[in-house]
């Protein structure tokens, strides 16, 4: 990383906060910006210049205005759930901090809408809905902590994607101060706006074009019936034939999920659930009118016994629902228990394709010698491979990259997307490469430049220079990972 | 022939932007009412056309821009799907790239999503004449800024799309159209209540005091919501959402200007002094009759909302709400990052 920033430049930051009125919480004390030096991408950590919290839209404007005009970084940071960097600091900058901005403006039943500040945890917006029948459909794994702003920043997804979409589908309107320090309302209450669709541009910007300082949700009525069940198979190719006829079959299901025999054993081992002996379990939700989502049950049912499905248990209320739903939603925690490190992957192949990949990935493994979980997204195709290592023993952290590489190769092979859902930030910027020509790389600069001419918001994130670019494809590097995630990459 | 086209269509475009010639991209041609100004040669994109890639099970659709929207519609449903954001054609050449340009969306939109919901990725040449890709053919993604997306309502002023992939949905199986008598405002405020409701709404209309409520789902589903709804069953059913959507009832009488009221869908009725068609559960509103344009915008904005001169009438007042000068200021900024020459479809977006 470069080096600390010059003593007078960090000077000039910090009084040009301490002029702004009203006054605005800052952390300049090195032991406490400890708490700002990393995200949930734990491989890279930095102590950032300062830290500054920020109770109102205003003072974010202030703040983006002051630190603007002395050319200071600005990256900003929510509950700094995510984990791909996007909220990694630099020496020379300053974290941006939203965390006291976690106020719900308004709760409008009749409009199925919830106004909320940035730092309002995805989970409360729920919660303040439910007694109006209502919930926000985004729902991250990290959703009791993350945050609405961190949300629409990465376009969060979840385990509702297929059905109900991820957090753009579900976003009405934006308040967010860009590179410039100006108040940008986008969208609102109408079902659309004039001009250009900023909200789509905004959703996963990853902090690189504004700050988000207020958010309109739209909220949905909660289904009448949800049915869940929960099959064992005797491979895993069956459980991924069985992904695509469910759908074939025209149901749409709120929630498919898979976990091969790396993960339920991990699962057993940590939580001890009885689950079905299996090499690979789907855990298929429906949801709708009582009658209907019988139906669904009836036709998802039949089908997994047609794919080959051995054990099929379907929860009888909402406490055995809770139950099945336990192993998926309790798995990375589990996972934990394989051994001391793993990292997960985050490519999107086509479901038709997801036996072959995963057979691939399987003999992947094998060929170096690591194990791999799976445990993902199956009715989106969103695949999740966990690969795990122990950072104790040398170069094991390097030939699991490696084996990353490998696998996210297979899923730019099968599909489009080196990311689903957790985002580019600084994890994936190489891989970027590998996904986009220089064209449209020089397109995404020119869409931050749109919203930041100066370039302050969260440099160096989200969008490799071309420089890069260039220089990776010289090294005929193939694959995702970068091997020294220490090197600065902009 | 796909490379030998867009190769073309780059030099073309290049050509153009080198001595700053303006280009009218042109598809079916049936949507020449919609926007400001027509500038420009033409750039006939139609005869690109074709489905590149459909896989039912995959609920994704890839294809070319020129593709019409009747070829499109009939391949999905020969696999019992649809385009679930339901676009007008307004005239049988339609295809689907303008519908994309022009973010058009039918009676399902409140229910469903709009257009703009349901594009996946998206090709296109920029003013640059540059053949650029964005986004893919999965239901997740985001490596990059949503670009694809961006394209949906930028009017073919950003570039031109020459090939498109969506997500595709199941054609609901059972369909049923209920009628109810109701003033306005209790109507407004009734679609909001069902909308907050788990009822398979997929439309309502409002217009002279008559509610049509469209429910679509599986059968049980619809069977139940009728049930508890009331009202009484419309007989004109599936031909009423037709004429609705293509703006062929009595009520878009040709001729007369007619104002779209894009508004919150909780919005009290808008005192705008001439008949009004509402669909969308109450957040669109259709003004059909001469409309001051200061007027109509002051209407909107009110209802927090905005207002298009949809059809006909004076455009010299500009055909779009003006936007908010920070806004404006980012407009201006892509226009000239993605077409410096300011060639492709000046004037259609007002000032883009």
């Amino acid at each position: 990383m470069a080096a600390a920033a010059p003593a007078d430049h960090r000077a000039a930051a910090l009084s040009a906060l301490a002029a702004i009125r009203p006054p605005v919480g800052v952390v300049a004390e090195r032991e406490r910006l400890a708490a700002f030096e990393m995200d949930a991408y734990i491989q890279h950590r930095e102590t950032p210049m300062a830290a500054v919290l920020p109770d109102s839209e205003e003072q974010v404007r202030e703040i983006v205005r002051a630190l603007g005009r002395l050319g200071v970084p600005v990256i900003s940071r929510g509950a700094g759930t995510g984990i791909s960097g996007g909220a990694t600091p630099t020496a020379e900058s300053v974290m941006l901090v939203l965390t006291r901005m976690r106020r719900i403006l308004a709760m409008d039943a009749a409009a199925r809408l919830a106004i909320v500040e940035p730092g309002v945890p995805n989970a409360k917006v729920t919660e303040a809905a439910a007694p109006a029948g209502l919930f926000f459909a985004p729902d991250p794994s990290s959703q009791v902590v993350s945050s609405i702003g961190g949300n629409v920043a990465e376009n969060a997804g979840g385990v509702h994607c297929l059905k109900y979409g991820l957090t753009v589908h579900n976003v009405a309107g934006l308040r967010v101060v860009d590179g410039d320090g100006d108040l940008l309302e986008v969208g609102g209450e109408a079902l659309d706006a004039p001009g250009y669709d900023f909200l789509a541009i905004l959703n996963g910007s990853e902090g690189n074009l504004g700050v988000i300082t207020r958010a309109t949700l739209r909220l949905l009525p909660v289904p009448e019936a949800t049915q869940t069940l929960l099959a064992g198979f005797g491979t895993v190719r069956e459980a991924a034939l069985a992904v695509g006829a469910i759908i074939g079959a025209g149901v749409i299901p709120a929630g498919m999920e898979m976990m091969d025999r790396v993960v339920i054993d991990a699962c057993e081992r940590y939580m001890a659930l009885g689950l079905p002996k299996a090499e690979a379990l789907l855990l298929v939700e429906v949801d709708g009118g009582v009658e209907e989502a019988d139906e669904m049950l009836a036709t998802v049912r039949s089908i997994l016994v047609s794919c080959g499905a051995s054990d099929v248990r379907v929860a009888k209320d909402d406490a055995e629902r809770a139950n099945l739903w336990k192993s998926r939603k309790g798995a990375f925690a589990a996972l934990a228990s394989v051994m001391p490190d793993y990292y997960t992957l985050d490519g999107s192949v086509p479901r038709y394709a997801l036996a072959d990949v995963l057979d691939e990935i399987h003999a992947l493994g094998r060929e170096y010698g690591m194990v791999i979980g799976n445990v993902f997204h199956a009715g989106d195709g969103n695949m999740h491979p966990c690969i795990f290592y122990d950072a104790t023993r040398a170069g094991e952290l390097e030939r699991s990259e490696e084996l990353g590489g490998r696998i996210l190769e297979l899923c730019i092979d099968h599909g489009d997307t080196i990311t689903s859902e957790h985002s580019v930030g600084i994890e994936k910027l190489k891989s970027m490469c590998l996904q986009f020509r220089d064209g449209e790389i020089a397109a995404f600069h020119d869409v931050k430049a749109a919203f930041d001419p100066a370039g302050i918001l969260n440099p160096g994130k989200a969008v490799p220079t071309l420089k890069r670019c260039a220089e990776w494809g010289g090294l005929h590097v193939r694959g995702g990972r970068i091997p020294r995630p220490d090197i600065p990459r902009f | 022939m796909s490379d030998d086209f867009i190769k073309a269509l780059c030099e073309r475009v290049k050509d153009h932007a080198a001595r700053k010639a303006a280009l009218r991209i042109r598809g079916g041609g049936t949507k020449d009412f919609h926007g400001a100004r027509l500038e420009g040669e033409p750039l006939e994109v139609a005869a690109y056309a074709g489905i590149v890639a459909y896989e039912p099970r995959e609920l994704v659709l890839t294809v070319r821009a020129g593709t019409r929207l009747a070829d499109i519609e009939t391949a999905l449903a020969a696999e019992a799907q649809m385009l679930a954001f339901e676009p007008p054609r307004f005239g049988e050449a339609a295809t689907i790239g303008g519908t994309v340009a022009c973010n058009l969306s039918g009676p399902r939109r409140p229910y469903a999503g709009a257009a703009r919901d349901f594009v996946l990725g998206a090709r296109i040449v920029n003013g640059k004449g540059e053949d650029l890709s964005f986004g893919g053919r999965v239901i997740k993604n985001v490596a990059g800024y949503d670009v694809s997306r961006l394209m949906a309502g930028a009017l073919g002023t950003l570039g031109v799309l020459t090939e498109l992939s969506f997500k595709v949905l199941p054609k609901p199986p059972a369909e049923a159209t209920l009628a109810f008598e109701m003033d306005e405002a209790r109507m407004v405020e009734t679609v909001n209540k069902w909308a907050g409701q788990p009822l398979p709404l997929s439309a309502t209309a409002w217009e002279a005091g008559v509610l049509r409520v469209r429910l679509s789902g599986a059968a049980s589903a619809v069977a139940a919501a009728r049930a508890k709804l009331g009202g009484t069953e419309a007989a004109d059913g599936p031909a009423y959402w037709d004429a609705l959507r293509e703006q062929r009832l009595p009520f878009f009488a040709a001729g007369r200007p007619l104002w779209r009221l894009s508004v919150a869908q909780t919005a009290a009725p808008i005192p705008a002094g001439q008949p009004q068609l509402v669909e969308w559960g109450g957040g669109l509103r259709w003004v059909c009759g001469e409309l001051d344009a200061a007027r109509a915008r002051e209407l909107a904005a009110n209802a927090k909302g905005h207002a298009t001169l949809f059809r006909g009438g004076d455009r010299a007042a500009g055909v779009f709400h003006p936007l908010a000068p920070a806004i404006a200021k980012i407009h201006r900024r892509l226009k000239d990052a993605f077409d410096p020459a300011g060639i492709l479809n000046p004037g259609r977006m007002d000032n883009f």
